[in-house]
C-alpha cells in the first residue's frame, strides 16, 4: 500500500522553504551533464521547469502535443497573475496572499505548500519583467497592479487582458534560449501515451509523433509532467479543446495518486452557449468583475431590453447577497449565485441560461477611453463572438468549466508517489484547495516550474549521478510500447456506428449536470451508473476513421476520451464521498437554509488521495490529514 | 443554411493535393467556421470517408494554432480576426466557400489544411530572447519603463504566430512575424543589451528558412488577426542598420 508522506519540512511555517533549501542534497554542475529530465507540458509550469532545468545544466527534454510550445493553453489566461509585492501600498503581504488563498481555498490546501507559493511569487514577477514581458505600467514607469476576485488588496500584474499569453511567451523565449543552447531539445506535436516504469522509479515516457504516427521511446532521470487540468471533461469549458487529462490519468494509472479530483472550478464569467454544435466556452477575464455589475431582471421572464429596464427594477444579486465584496466574491460564490437565479426563472438571454454583467456605471463614471484601455480587448473578443457591443448593451454570462483543483498528489517536493516522477502547475494538486483565486494560477505554474521544481528535483537526482544514461532497450520500454499499441489497435477495430465527439459530448452533459456546479447523492449514483454504460458503448460502438500511421486527429481523440470516462468515475466517487461542501464542491445536502455552504471540518479536513486499483475495481482512499498550524479555521464569509 | 465547400485535401507531405467539392445543408449563422468544418466532419465520418484535418485548439483567438485560407484570405474575409472566431454569420445560403492551407515555401503542408510551421519556430529559437538566468532578475521595479514604451511593446508582442503575414504576403516573408518580436524587445530597456546580435540572428534565421523578402506591400498588416502593424517593420530595419 502506497503510504503517504509530504514530506513537510519542520520548522515555523515562514522558515520550512529556506530551511529545505539549505538541507537540500545538490548535485554539482560537472554532473548535472549527466541527468535527463523529460518535462511534458509547454506552459507556464512547462516551458518554465524546462528553461530553469536547462540553465542549471541538466539534459532536458520537452514535449507538447501542439505543433508550437507557444501554443500551452496557459496562453489563454486573462486577467492577471499575483504577487505579494505591496506595491500599492495596500496592507499586502507574503502572509496575506498566504492567507487569501488558504481561506480561498475553503480550508483544504497544505500550508506549507501554499506559504511557499506565496513567498515566490515576487520573484516570479521580476523574472518575467526582466524576460520582456510587457505588464502593464503606471505613467512613471513602474508596474501597476489591480485588484481581482476574492480579495480586498491590488496585487494583481497584468497585460491588458492577456496576461496569460503574454507570461507565457516570456517562458517560451526562455525555453527558446536553452533550445538554442542545446540543454532543452523540444518535441512538438508529440503525445505521451505511457509511463515507463524501471524498478520502481519513472524513468521514461512514450510518445506518439503526431504527424506520422511512429512511437517513440524517451528515457530520463527523472520525469515531469506540466500536463495542465481536465476541464475538458465536461466537453464545453473555457480550456482549449484539445487539452486533455491522459498524461496524469496514465501517471495515475501506474501508482501516482490522483488527489481531489471532484475539485472543479467552474468560472463565473464566460460566453454563453450559443449553438448545439458549439465547442467551447469562451472564458471573459474575471477582471471585469473589477467594474462590471452582474444582475438579472427583478420580475421573472422580464423581456424588455436590459436598458429598459430601471435601476430599482434589477436585482443586482451578488451586491445584495454579498454587501461586503459585492461582484468580487470568490468564483464558486459568484458561479452558484448566478445559477440559482437562472434556476429559479430570472435568467435572461435565448436560453434563459444567463445573466447580466453591465459596465453601464462604470462607462459613466470613468470614461468609456478607462474602460477600453482596461478591457479593450475582452470587449471585442465579446463582440466577435455574440454579435453584441457591451459598451452600449450589457454582457450576457453564464458559468463555465475552468480549472481542475484537483490532480496528482505530490509531496512537498513536487514528487508524486511514483519516485522520480514530478507534477507542476495545474497538473498538480497543492495550492489551491477546493477553490482557486483568481490570478493564483499562472502564479503557482510559474513558480513550480521556475523555483520550486529546480530547487527539489536535485534531492532526487543526487542518487543518479553515477547511474549513467537510461537504456530504452529493455523490457520496460518494450511492454510500454506493446502496450501503447495493443489500445490503439483496439480502439481502429471498433469499427463502430458514433464519433468519438458525440461520446465525449454526451458525456460532457452528463457530468456538467450531474457532477458539475452542485452535486448530491442521488445524482451522483445516477451519473456513476450511466458513466459505465456509456463507457461499455464507447467501446463497442464508437468510430475511429483512418490507420495508426498517419496524422489521425480522431485516433487523438479517441484515446483522450476514453481516459476521460475513467477520470470521470473517479470524480464521482470522490464528490460521492466528500459528504460536504467545501469550495467549488457544492452538495446540495449540505448548506444552510440561506442556502451557503457547509463545511465539514470534523470529517474532512483531508485530502482525498486515490489508489488505482486496478481495472474495475473501486479505488483505494488514502487521506492527507490536513493541520492548520498557522491560521484559525474559520467559515468562509463573503457577506 | 446550405453551403458548398471546396477544400483542399492532400494525404501526407509527399503527395499531390487536390480540391473537393462537399455540400453542407445544416449549417446555422450562429455556428463558428470551425464548427462548420467539425460538422462537416462528423458528417464525413458517419459516411466512412476520411476526415478533413485541421489544426485549432484554443478557440478563441489567442494560440495561433488555427489557419487556412478562407476565399483566398488568410482566416477569412473578416478583419482582425483568426479563423476560431470566423462566424458562419458572415456567409449566405448557397455560397460556395474555397478553404486551403496557408501557402509558403516555408510552410510546407502535413495533411489538408494543416502546415509545418517548424520555420517561425527557428526565427524565434535564433534570437527571441533575452537572456536572464533564472533567479537573476532584478527586482521588477528597478528599471523604469515608460508607459507609452510598454505599451507598445505590448502591441507588438500580441502577435500570436499564427503565420497569417506569411500567408498574405506575395513573397511569402516573415518580416512582421519576426519584427514584432524584435520590436517588443527593442522598446524595452530589458532588451537593448542584446539588440544587435537580436536582429542580426533573426534576420539570418529568417533568410535561412526560406521567407521571402518584404517589399512594403501591406498585405501582412491588412491581414494580421491581432493588428500587429508595419511600422513593426520599419523598427525591424532601423535595428538591423544599427546591428552592422
Amino acid at each position: 500500500m502506497t503510504k503517504l508522506n509530504s514530506k513537510i519540512p519542520e520548522g515555523p511555517l515562514t522558515e520550512k522553504w529556506s530551511r529545505y533549501r539549505r538541507d537540500v542534497r545538490l548535485v554539482n554542475a560537472a554532473n548535472k551533464k549527466k541527468l535527463d529530465i523529460i518535462v511534458v507540458g509547454t506552459g507556464l509550469a512547462g516551458a518554465g521547469a524546462s528553461s530553469a532545468l536547462g540553465e542549471l545544466g541538466y539534459n532536458v527534454k520537452n514535449f507538447c502535443f501542439q505543433d508550437s510550445p507557444r501554443r500551452a493553453h496557459s496562453v489563454a489566461a486573462q486577467g492577471g497573475i499575483n504577487a505579494a509585492k505591496n506595491y500599492m501600498n495596500d496592507g499586502d503581504s507574503i502572509y496575506r496572499l498566504f492567507l487569501d488563498m488558504i481561506k480561498g481555498g475553503d480550508y483544504r490546501a497544505r500550508e506549507a505548500n501554499v506559504y511557499r507559493a506565496a513567498e515566490v511569487s515576487n520573484a516570479v514577477i521580476d523574472h518575467y519583467t526582466a524576460q520582456g514581458v510587457p505588464f502593464a505600467r503606471d505613467y512613471g514607469g513602474t508596474l501597476d497592479n489591480r485588484s481581482f476576485g476574492g480579495v480586498q488588496v491590488s496585487r494583481t500584474f497584468y497585460a491588458r487582458g492577456q496576461t496569460g499569453q503574454q507570461c507565457l511567451l516570456g517562458a517560451y523565449s526562455a525555453l527558446n534560449r536553452q533550445i538554442k543552447a542545446g540543454k532543452v531539445k523540444m518535441f512538438p506535436r508529440r503525445e505521451m501515451l505511457e509511463l515507463v516504469i524501471v524498478d520502481g522509479k519513472a524513468r521514461g515516457i512514450i510518445t506518439r509523433n503526431l504527424e506520422t504516427g511512429e512511437l517513440e521511446r524517451h528515457s530520463a532521470h527523472a520525469v515531469v509532467l506540466a500536463t495542465g487540468g481536465y476541464g475538458t471533461i465536461y466537453y464545453l469549458s473555457t480550456l482549449a479543446v484539445n487539452s486533455n487529462a491522459s498524461a496524469a490519468w496514465i501517471a495515475h494509472k501506474k501508482g501516482a495518486l490522483f488527489a481531489n479530483p471532484s475539485f472543479v472550478q467552474i468560472h463565473p464569467t464566460s460566453v454563453p452557449q450559443l449553438n448545439e454544435y458549439q465547442a467551447k466556452l469562451t472564458l471573459m477575464s474575471e477582471s471585469l468583475r473589477n467594474d462590471g455589475r452582474i444582475w438579472v431582471p427583478a420580475k421573472k421572464g422580464d423581456e424588455r431590453l436590459p436598458g429598459d429596464i430601471p435601476d430599482e427594477e434589477r436585482d443586482y444579486f451578488l451586491e445584495r447577497r454579498y454587501p461586503a465584496f459585492g461582484n468580487l466574491v470568490p468564483r464558486d460564490v459568484a458561479s452558484r449565485a448566478a445559477k440559482e437565479r437562472c434556476d429559479a426563472g430570472y435568467g435572461v438571454g435565448k436560453t434563459g441560461l444567463a445573466v447580466y454583467l453591465d459596465f453601464r456605471d462604470a462607462i459613466n463614471k470613468q470614461g468609456k477611453k478607462a474602460i477600453e484601455d482596461k478591457y479593450g480587448n475582452l470587449f471585442e473578443m465579446y463582440q466577435v463572438i455574440s454579435g453584441f457591443n457591451p459598451y452600449e448593451t450589457p454582457m450576457m454570462i453564464y458559468p463555465a468549466g475552468h480549472y481542475t483543483m484537483g490532480g496528482l498528489w505530490v509531496d512537498y517536493e513536487l514528487m508524486t508517489t511514483i519516485p522520480g516522477l514530478y507534477a507542476i502547475g495545474e497538473a498538480n494538486f497543492s495550492d489551491h484547495g477546493a477553490n482557486r483565486l483568481g490570478a493564483c494560477s499562472l502564479m503557482q505554474a510559474a513558480g513550480d516550474g521556475y523555483f520550486i521544481l529546480p530547487n527539489t528535483i536535485s534531492n532526487y537526482l543526487a542518487d543518479d549521478i553515477k547511474r549513467g544514461k537510461i537504456a530504452t532497450d529493455t523490457p520496460e520500454f518494450d511492454e510500454a510500447e506493446r502496450s501503447v499499441k495493443e489500445r490503439i489497435e483496439r480502439l481502429l477495430a471498433i469499427e463502430g456506428t458514433q464519433t468519438v465527439t458525440s461520446f465525449h459530448k454526451r458525456l460532457g452533459r452528463l457530468m456538467w449536470d450531474l457532477c458539475g456546479m452542485s452535486r448530491n447523492e442521488e445524482d451522483l449514483k445516477k451519473a456513476l451508473s450511466l458513466v459505465r454504460e456509456m463507457e461499455e458503448e464507447f467501446w463497442k460502438d464508437v468510430t475511429v476513421p483512418g490507420s495508426a500511421d498517419q496524422f489521425n486527429q480522431e485516433l487523438e481523440k479517441a484515446g483522450r476520451v476514453a481516459d476521460f470516462f475513467e477520470l470521470a468515475r473517479l470524480m464521482i466517487e470522490d464528490a460521492m464521498h466528500r459528504n460536504e461542501s467545501c469550495g467549488a464542491h457544492f452538495r446540495e445536502e449540505k448548506q444552510t437554509a440561506e442556502g451557503e455552504a457547509m463545511r465539514d471540518d470534523k470529517n474532512f479536513a483531508y485530502v482525498a488521495a486515490w489508489e488505482y486499483a486496478g481495472k474495475g475495481v473501486p479505488e483505494k482512499l488514502h487521506k492527507e490529514m490536513l493541520s492548520f498550524e498557522e491560521v484559525e479555521v474559520k467559515e468562509r464569509s463573503y457577506k | 443554411m446550405k453551403i458548398t465547400l471546396d477544400i483542399w485535401r492532400q494525404k501526407s507531405r509527399n503527395e499531390k493535393g487536390r480540391f473537393v467539392r462537399y455540400e453542407l445543408e445544416e449549417v446555422s449563422p450562429e455556428m463558428s467556421f470551425l464548427e462548420m468544418l467539425d460538422l462537416l466532419n462528423t458528417n464525413l465520418i458517419k459516411r466512412g470517408e476520411d476526415p478533413v484535418a485541421f489544426d485549432h485548439d484554443c478557440r478563441e483567438g489567442i494560440c495561433g494554432t488555427c489557419g487556412m485560407y478562407v476565399n483566398g484570405h488568410p482566416h477569412g474575409p473578416v478583419k482582425s480576426i483568426t479563423t476560431c472566431h470566423l462566424s458562419m454569420r458572415e456567409f449566405k445560403d448557397g455560397d460556395t466557400i474555397t478553404v486551403e492551407p496557408f501557402r509558403a515555401r516555408s510552410f510546407p503542408v502535413i495533411k489538408d489544411l494543416v502546415i509545418d510551421r517548424m520555420s517561425l519556430e527557428h526565427i524565434q529559437v535564433a534570437g527571441g530572447f533575452i537572456s536572464v538566468k533564472t533567479g537573476s532578475a532584478p527586482e521588477a521595479n528597478t528599471i523604469p519603463v515608460p508607459k507609452k514604451n510598454a505599451d507598445e511593446a505590448f502591441d507588438a508582442a500580441s502577435c500570436i504566430g499564427c503565420g497569417a503575414c506569411v500567408a498574405a504576403c506575395k513573397n511569402a516573408s516573415a518580416m512582421l512575424f519576426l519584427s514584432a518580436k524584435v520590436s517588443q524587445m527593442a522598446l524595452l530597456p530589458h532588451g537593448k543589451p542584446e539588440a544587435k546580435q537580436r536582429a542580426r540572428e533573426m534576420v539570418a534565421a529568417m533568410d535561412d528558412m526560406g521567407f521571402g523578402r518584404c517589399s512594403n506591400t501591406g498585405a501582412c498588416e491588412a491581414k494580421c488577426p491581432k493588428n500587429i502593424k508595419i511600422t513593426n517593420i520599419a523598427r525591424l530595419n532601423r535595428e538591423y542598420y544599427k546591428a552592422y
